[in-house]
Order: C-alpha cells, then sequence, then structure tokens
C-alpha cells in the first residue's frame, strides 16, 4: 500500500486536482474548466456566498491541502469578499502548484476556461511525479456519516462501522464519528466513554448545544422517510447512528477542519457556535461528508438503510448499505451489503472485518462504487465557531 | 423471551423487537407466549411490542429509552408514531409537513 508524500509528511491515498470556485458567480466557468478532466481525478468545489466567512475560508484552506489533494486552481469572478490570495499563499506555502484565476481580469467566460484547462494539463504533468511512500493503518484517518437512514442502519449497517472502528483504532488509526444533532439522548453515555473526565461536561454541552439548535430550528435531523422506515423518533435514530462509533474510549472533539492529533476516536462538533444565525447546521449528507474530509479523513464510511447514492469529492467514499431489501435494488451504487446480517448470512464481526479490509484496497487505489461512477459531489454553506476548548483534544 | 427469527431482540433489556422481514396482514407471530395476528403490514425495520406498555411507559431499545407510550400498547402490537412521542422533539411526518407548507405559502 502506497501513499503520495506531501511536503508536510502526511500521505494521501488520491491525487486530486481541485478547481474552486470562490463564488456562486465563477461556479460556471469552474466546472467548464473540469469538465474535459473530470475522468482524471479533477474535482470541482467551491463556496457560493459573495460574503466573507471564516469558516468556509478555513474549510477551503483544509481541503485544498488535504493529502489527497495534488494540485489546487482558484476560480474567482473578481468583487466577491472571498479572501482569495490569502488562500493561494496558504495553498502555495506546501509546495503543490495552486494558482487562482480571476474572471474580471481574465476576460471573460471562454478566456478563463482556456486558461483554467491549460494550467490543468500542466498541472496533471508536475503531480505525476509526486514521491510514493509505504503508508499503512496509522497513517489514515477515516470519518463516518449515514443518511437515508432507516431502522435497518442501527441495527446492521451502522454497528459494523463500530467494529470496524474499534479495529482502525487498535491499529493506530484515526477515526472520526459526528453529528452531535443524530446523537440527541445519547449523551449521558457517550460522556461515560469520555478518555478524561474533563471531556465528559464537553461531549454533553456539544449534544447540548444542538438540541438547543435544532429546537429553535424546529425540525431535528429526522427527515418523513426515516419515520416510513420504521424509526419513531429522534432519540431511536440516535442510538441507531450512535452505534457507528464503536467501543474505543472517546479520545477528543474536533470542529471542522481540525485534524486528530493522534489515533483514537474523535467526535466532530457540527454545529455552529454563538446565535442561531445560519440556519440548519448541515444541509446535506454531502456537507458533513466535506467536514469529514476538512478534518484529514482519507475516506469516509457512509451508511444508508434507504440507500444513498452519493461520492464525494478529494476522498473516496465506502457506502455500506444497512437493508438487504435496498441492496438488492440498488446494488451497483454499494460497496458493502450489511444486510446480510439480517438475512443470517453474516455476523456483525464479519462485516466489520470487510469494512476494514475494504478500507485498507481502497487506500491502496482500488475505486469505491461512487468513484467509479463519476460522483464527487461537494457542498459548503455559510457557518461559525469558536475556537476548541482546551479539554477538548488529547494533552 | 422472542424465537421467531422475524423478530429481533437487540438488547435483554428492550420492550420492543424489530421487525426483520416484512409481516403481511393475517400472519401470526409469537410475542411474549402468545400468538398474535398482525392487522397491517409491517415493513422490515418496523417495531411491535415485546409485552404490554402501559401508558406513560419509556420505549427501551438498544437498552436505552428511545420516546414514551402515548397510550397503552399490547403485546405484539405495531410500536410507531401513533402510540410513541419523542422526549426531545416532535417527529415531523409527511402529513405535518404538507400542512406547515400549505399554512406557509402566500
Amino acid at each position: 500500500m502506497n501513499g503520495y508524500l506531501r511536503s508536510d509528511g502526511r500521505k494521501g491515498i488520491r491525487n486530486v486536482t481541485v478547481v474552486v470556485y470562490l463564488v456562486e458567480c465563477a461556479h460556471h466557468v469552474a466546472r467548464e474548466v473540469v469538465f474535459p478532466y473530470r475522468e482524471h481525478e479533477v474535482h470541482l468545489l467551491g463556496f457560493p456566498g459573495c460574503y466573507p466567512n471564516a469558516y468556509a475560508h478555513r474549510m477551503l484552506r483544509q481541503l485544498c491541502t488535504h493529502p489527497n489533494v495534488g494540485a489546487a486552481l482558484l476560480v474567482s469572478l473578481g468583487c466577491e469578499g472571498f479572501n482569495r490570495a490569502g488562500l493561494l499563499e496558504e495553498i502555495r506555502a506546501t509546495g503543490q502548484p495552486a494558482d487562482v484565476l480571476v474572471i474580471q481580469e481574465t476576460g471573460g467566460t471562454r478566456k478563463t476556461i482556456a486558461e483554467g484547462r491549460q494550467w490543468i494539463a500542466a498541472a496533471l504533468e508536475k503531480i505525476a511525479t509526486v514521491p510514493r511512500e509505504p503508508i499503512a493503518v496509522s497513517d489514515l484517518v477515516v470519518g463516518t456519516v449515514c443518511g437515508g437512514s432507516d431502522a435497518t442502519s442501527g441495527i446492521t449497517a451502522n454497528p459494523a462501522v463500530g467494529r470496524a472502528f474499534d479495529l482502525l483504532v487498535q491499529n493506530g488509526a484515526r477515526v472520526v464519528f459526528e453529528e452531535t444533532g443524530e446523537l440527541i439522548g445519547c449523551e449521558q453515555i457517550m460522556a461515560a466513554r469520555a478518555a478524561r473526565p474533563n471531556l465528559a461536561p464537553e461531549l454533553i454541552a456539544c449534544v447540548d448545544k444542538a438540541a438547543r439548535y435544532y429546537t429553535k430550528m424546529g425540525h431535528g435531523s429526522f427527515a418523513p422517510g426515516n419515520a416510513e422506515g420504521g424509526l419513531t423518533t429522534l432519540e431511536e435514530k440516535s442510538m441507531g447512528a450512535y452505534s457507528k462509533s464503536g467501543n474505543s474510549p472517546i479520545s477528543g472533539i474536533l470542529k471542522p477542519g481540525d485534524v486528530p492529533p493522534s489515533a483514537g476516536l474523535y467526535l466532530l462538533d457540527v454545529v455552529p457556535d454563538g446565535e442561531i444565525r445560519w440556519g440548519f447546521p448541515n444541509i446535506s449528507d454531502i456537507q458533513e461528508i466535506g467536514e469529514l474530509i476538512a478534518c484529514g479523513s482519507h475516506v469516509t464510511l457512509f451508511t444508508t438503510g434507504r440507500g444513498s447514492v452519493v461520492g464525494s469529492a478529494i476522498s473516496p467514499v465506502i457506502k455500506i448499505c444497512a437493508n438487504p431489501e435496498t441492496y438488492r435494488r440498488l446494488s451497483e451504487d454499494m460497496d458493502i451489503n450489511a444486510g446480510r446480517i439480517l438475512e443470517g448470512a453474516a455476523s456483525l464481526d464479519e462485516v466489520g472485518r470487510e469494512i476494514y479490509d475494504r478500507i485498507l484496497r481502497v487506500a491502496a487505489g482500488e475505486k469505491t462504487a461512487s468513484e467509479g461512477m463519476g460522483h464527487a459531489e461537494f457542498s459548503l454553506v455559510y457557518k461559525s465557531f469558536e475556537p476548541l476548548g482546551p479539554a477538548c483534544l488529547p494533552g | 423471551m422472542t424465537c421467531d427469527p422475524r423478530l429481533l431482540l437487540l438488547h435483554p433489556a428492550d420492550n420492543v423487537l424489530t421487525v426483520t422481514a416484512t409481516l403481511e396482514p393475517g400472519e401470526h407471530v409469537r410475542v411474549d407466549d402468545r400468538e398474535v395476528e398482525i392487522s397491517k403490514r409491517l415493513p422490515l425495520g418496523h417495531k411491535v411490542a415485546a409485552r404490554g406498555i402501559a401508558v406513560g411507559e419509556k420505549i427501551i431499545k438498544y437498552g436505552a429509552p428511545i420516546g414514551s407510550a402515548k397510550q397503552a400498547i399490547a403485546a405484539g402490537e405495531h410500536v410507531h408514531t401513533h402510540n410513541v412521542q419523542s422526549d426531545y422533539l416532535p417527529t415531523v411526518l409527511r402529513e405535518d409537513q404538507a400542512r406547515f407548507f400549505a399554512h406557509q405559502s402566500p
């Protein structure tokens, strides 16, 4: 298993070039730059807003300098508030190819698309020579998310991911679970797993913040389809979601863009701090995956009961289908059939081991189902966070 | 307690069982040492009471409370949004959503 060695010593499992629009007005041009290269690991990212936002800047910085990324081209309209010069400087500090095209200065749509494509062609040649080095499980960051959940998610795929997480932690990996809004009702059980006594109240505070936020918004993470799938309450969905975390002690709390400092299990707090002003904390699964990747995730484990088809820009998504009936309908979109557990054809431990083995194969270069079909979704919207408290990370 | 393979007990403390294969009306399942006839279609993932549950009693799944009974529930009865409420946030169903948006439209 070989990785791409980056200047900060981190190792990537992909060598992606990202094209990043810095305002919605530059989205079309950036997408057109990507188009001829979309089967050459060139992915589109961006931020739609015109007003600057520290969270969005930090997210794009962490994503453009992610170990799976080899080169980054920024596309600006010219008048938006995003600090493009600052972002470019931060990316260039890593030594990787990076540049910005300003549509208003370049001379409009066609000229910018042509210049962008030329830049990509040159960047692809340059990054083809990035040194390869052996990569171990202890080099990996693995995130997990659930989407399109039904009552099978919490019985098969989620606890199987929990088993895989336990194996990863035993082998020195850093693993991240998230969405505190989906953990409402599990906060006391979670606090009992804190690796340090002073982390326990922080874990409870994270979930309390999420509960306040969702109460104000009037909707939890519970979608009508969840009830049709047999889930009755948010707490029931939460317990099912929580089982993805496995049984390791919880080593710390992260906020989007924080890379876990050492081996262990981390909770990613995705709910904004401060007064409630940005709408729903995460508008879709895609945004959550983006936040896990901004925390350094090389691979994301996505469990689904009703059947999601998404992938992601930058890092591969391994989809683990919880429901055997869904698996039969959507098998080409799925990587792992955890529904076999319900049919008595496999145990939780066996599927957990299968997930672990698949992570190693994907890290070695094997494409996931969504990668093979060109999925490279991305979404980023406004948020704001305060820095982590001192008790959140291992000393 | 139950040995019907179509009903899964996730934790010994639970008072609900999870349906692992769709149950059709007229089918019988064995719950709490009694034969119970299924009255409506219960797709995989839905829950039935493992025993009688009193009004106000906590619904226990994974060994943890997932809500409270709004009414008395008999052993083998479907346990869902019609007889259980969240102790945190109300569950939004598709029909509630339709009402919500009808109210909002200009």
